[in-house]
């Protein structure tokens, strides 16, 4: 069974890599939502901020998992890894689940809060959202940069900061068209078309950056014919970006029956952006020290996990489809009852 | 203080916080499926008859806002891995990885997505599938402690395994998951939820009959809550002495020191309280029942019972077991009197003398100091040793500096210190609307605009 596709020392790593990759690119995407609507909400009125809860209520918990299984994907398969990214990352990890905490309590509470005590947990909603966002973009930029913390790397992680937040604000508005109607939609169009452009700087630097950091990732660009193999990754992202502008500057709530084609356009956006990231990094595991191979946990205890995820990951699918078949279409109030 | 005593603390702050909320999500999440059925069934009896549903509706919020403490405080534990204990994953990665791996994967998404349609989906779905929905997520959280202490019963008393060049690589998983404390760990475990989650029942159902309510859906609680902890509670001693005599022959410098016994021999006494000192190796103040230890872990006056002695410079520090201990086997005796006095006086009297209500009242969360304090018997029990025999906890510590630990111990200590008064408050608030007579979630529709996300 082991060398069933060849050695198992190399095909099992690139296995779990792929698993971890596809986990991370879900968490992103539906965390992502979750999260941009919580920094939105500083936007909101009360009534509009009770609207957009609904909107994420009953998701935002089986999305954050997908954070706990990439990471502990990362544990399980890559453990010496773990232990070097985490610990060169400890501030800004900590400052992460500082705001995960407080953000994730801060739906419960606020639920059954009332008057000034549920705008307190607003905006402890708010402060966790931001919080987390930036930190994870901060922990982006400093990623590409090979973990390294240099004046020069901290800016840069602090762009990326700037621009995952728009990010999540992107898909989080872009969620909100398709849960949304009315008045809240046209804000969330407008939203998005704004987060839209700082999404765009932001991939453009981390795309110009990672090169000119890395002879490596540029040798990987650049180098011969690959470039052409590569091309889609630059020009599908622009095209994106060209299409979703156009759209979302001439979309009013009268287009709903189009209300998921934003939302599909940032998560392929994202997809992109992420292939040309796990293209660049590829085959390390933490930049230009430890590829895959050599972090890679032995290869029995790693089949173990993959015959588990082979039987579960499909279940989990399904399941969470289910779930948002249940609660599809526009938002209406959640309640107990 | 030095890093790795930082970072154990760190540590030790994060999973006590944690432990907290699965300790009441998993027995809430089987309380809430009997609510359930119990309305279900009520309802070809009685249709309209709400009592039920109404203790569901109520005690719903409160799992709700318990498991998603659970849940941010459980993210924080799959980093804490890394950022504190690298080379736990480095030394037993083989076997840990797995046991985790299957947690998440079998245990964390079944629970994260139909809790959405147990709490959200009442109107969305038809009946059955809301209670398919609610017993799925009690089983996922039961699943998920199966997982977690497989893995930390295997750090206890590890077994299924082979070293090689010093790492650890899996040789047989069914010795690995069934390793020998875990069973008697798993029982103790989930019995200590069941009477965490009995005794804030009663707790809160006491608070609200105290402040005058006298509702139907309140009494169902009430009963629920008093009952089970009288049916638990007997099991429970009796699963702690089997624990405890498991111990005693996988780890036996842990039964030691939570004797507080420093010298092998027979005739050994129970202590009740004594005043254990490391330096000296000797107990002050000892007040003790001749022989008592004996005949609890020997089932004889001349049963030979460890002593620390025997295990010098590498057993665990003695004060905190011995102490621990007595606070978990103290409240353990309390909790059984309370609750077969408080079954007796809703059998016979069908109401609590004011005073029993009171301490079903300060005894509301008792059950969070009994699991805390046990944990804390066998976890630091564990010690010097993170792995039995194999890693010990310095050997795993990472090079984090220790002002950055202690830097993000006191940030989570703040917001951890902070969010226990909230949860606490918040339950208090919750009883005085019930009691107020605004049931939990009105009848009435949700007024058109007005979008409350969990209310």
């Amino acid at each position: 069974m082991l060398s069933l596709f060849g050695d198992p020392t190399i095909w099992l790593p690139l296995a779990f890599a792929g698993l971890m990759g596809l986990s991370i690119l879900i968490y992103v995407v539906l965390d992502g939502f979750d999260l941009g609507i919580g920094m939105l909400f500083a936007w909101g009125g009360e009534a509009e901020q009770d609207r957009m809860m609904a909107a994420i209520g009953p998701f935002w918990d089986a999305n954050e998992t997908w954070l706990v299984l990439a990471v502990g994907l990362l544990l399980v398969a890559f453990p010496v890894a773990h232990g070097i990214i985490l610990t060169a990352l400890y501030l800004p990890v900590v400052l992460m689940l500082i705001g995960l905490i407080l953000r994730g309590v801060a739906f419960e509470f606020r639920a059954k809060a009332e008057g000034s005590t549920k705008r307190n947990w607003s905006r402890i909603f708010i402060m966790g959202s931001f919080l987390t966002a930036l930190t994870q973009g901060y922990m982006l930029g400093v990623y590409v940069m090979g973990l390294e913390q240099t004046p020069a790397t901290i800016a840069f992680g602090l762009l990326t900061a700037i621009c995952l937040v728009a990010g999540y604000m992107l898909v989080g508005s872009t969620w909100l068209i398709i849960k949304t109607e009315g008045d809240l939609q046209s804000r969330a169009i407008g939203w998005a078309g704004r987060a839209l452009v700082f999404a765009a700087i932001g991939m453009a630097a981390i795309s110009v950056a990672s090169p000119l950091v890395s002879p490596r990732i540029f040798e990987k660009w650049f180098s011969g014919p690959t470039i052409l193999l590569l091309a889609p990754l630059p020009i599908g992202s622009a095209v994106i970006f060209i299409v979703l502008a156009v759209f979302l500057r001439n979309m009013t709530p009268a287009h709903d029956r189009w209300c998921r084609l934003p939302f599909i356009a940032v998560t392929g956006l994202f997809a992109l952006a992420f292939t040309g990231l796990a293209y660049s990094f590829y085959p390390y595991v933490v930049p230009d020290r430890l590829t895959l191979f050599e972090a890679a946990s032995a290869p029995d205890s790693l089949l173990i996990i993959l015959i588990g995820a082979l039987f579960v990951l499909p279940a989990i699918v399904a399941y969470s489809a289910l779930s948002y078949h249940v609660f599809r279409g526009k938002a209406t109030p959640l309640g107990y009852d | 203080m030095d890093a790795i005593i930082l970072a154990r603390l760190q540590f030790a702050a994060n999973i006590s916080f944690h432990i907290l909320f699965p300790s009441i999500t998993i027995a809430l999440g089987w309380v809430l499926l009997y609510f359930k059925l119990r309305h279900d069934r009520l309802q070809r009896v009685l249709p309209g008859d709400m009592r039920w549903i109404l203790a569901y509706r109520f005690w719903v919020k409160i799992f709700a806002l318990s498991f998603a403490m659970g849940v941010v405080s459980g993210i924080t534990m799959s980093f804490q891995f890394g950022t504190n204990w690298p080379g736990y994953m480095q030394k037993v990665g083989n076997v840990a990885g797995p046991l985790l791996a299957y947690e998440v994967l079998t245990a964390f998404f079944l629970e994260a997505v139909f809790l959405g349609i147990m709490l959200f989906g009442f109107k969305r779905v038809p009946n059955w599938v809301h209670s398919l929905a609610t017993f799925l997520v009690a089983f996922g959280t039961t699943v998920s402690a199966f997982w977690i202490l497989a893995l930390n019963s295997w750090m206890q008393t590890p077994a299924g395994y082979e070293l090689r060049d010093g790492i650890v690589y899996a040789a047989d998983w069914v010795a690995i998951i069934f390793n020998p404390s875990f069973p008697y760990r798993l029982i103790h475990m989930l019995l200590a939820s069941g009477l965490t989650v009995s005794f804030l029942v009663a707790g809160v159902s006491a608070l609200r009959w105290f402040w005058g309510e006298r509702s139907d859906d309140l009494k169902m609680g009430l009963k629920t809550g008093i009952y089970l902890a009288a049916i638990l509670i007997p099991l429970q001693i009796f699963a702690g002495d089997m624990h405890g005599l498991n111990t005693l022959e996988y780890q036996p410098q842990k039964v030691a020191a939570m004797e507080g016994n420093w010298q092998t021999s027979s005739h050994v006494p129970l202590l009740l309280f004594a005043w254990p000192d490391e330096e000296t190796r000797e107990n002050h103040f000892e007040i003790g029942v001749p022989s008592g230890a004996s005949l609890i872990l020997r089932h004889s006056p001349d049963g030979v019972v460890p002593g620390l002695n025997d295990y010098a410079g590498k057993h665990p520090p003695v004060k905190p077991l011995f102490f621990a201990f007595r606070i978990m086997v103290g409240l353990g005796l309390l909790m059984l009197a309370v609750s077969w006095a408080g079954s007796f006086y809703l059998w016979r009297r069908r109401e609590l003398p004011r005073l029993l209500q009171r301490v079903f009242i300060g005894m509301t969360f008792s059950g969070w100091v009994a699991t805390l304090a046990g944990w804390y018997v066998t976890e630091i029990g564990r010690q010097p040793y993170l792995v039995t025999g194999i890693l010990t906890t310095a050997d795993a510590a990472s090079d984090v500096p220790a002002p950055m630990i202690g830097l993000s111990l006191t940030l989570y200590l703040i917001v951890y210190a902070s969010l226990i008064v909230a949860y606490i408050g918040v339950i208090t608030k919750l009883a005085r609307k019930a009691t107020k007579g605004q049931k939990p979630q009105a009848d009435t529709p949700t007024q058109a605009g007005t979008f409350a996300a969990a209310e």
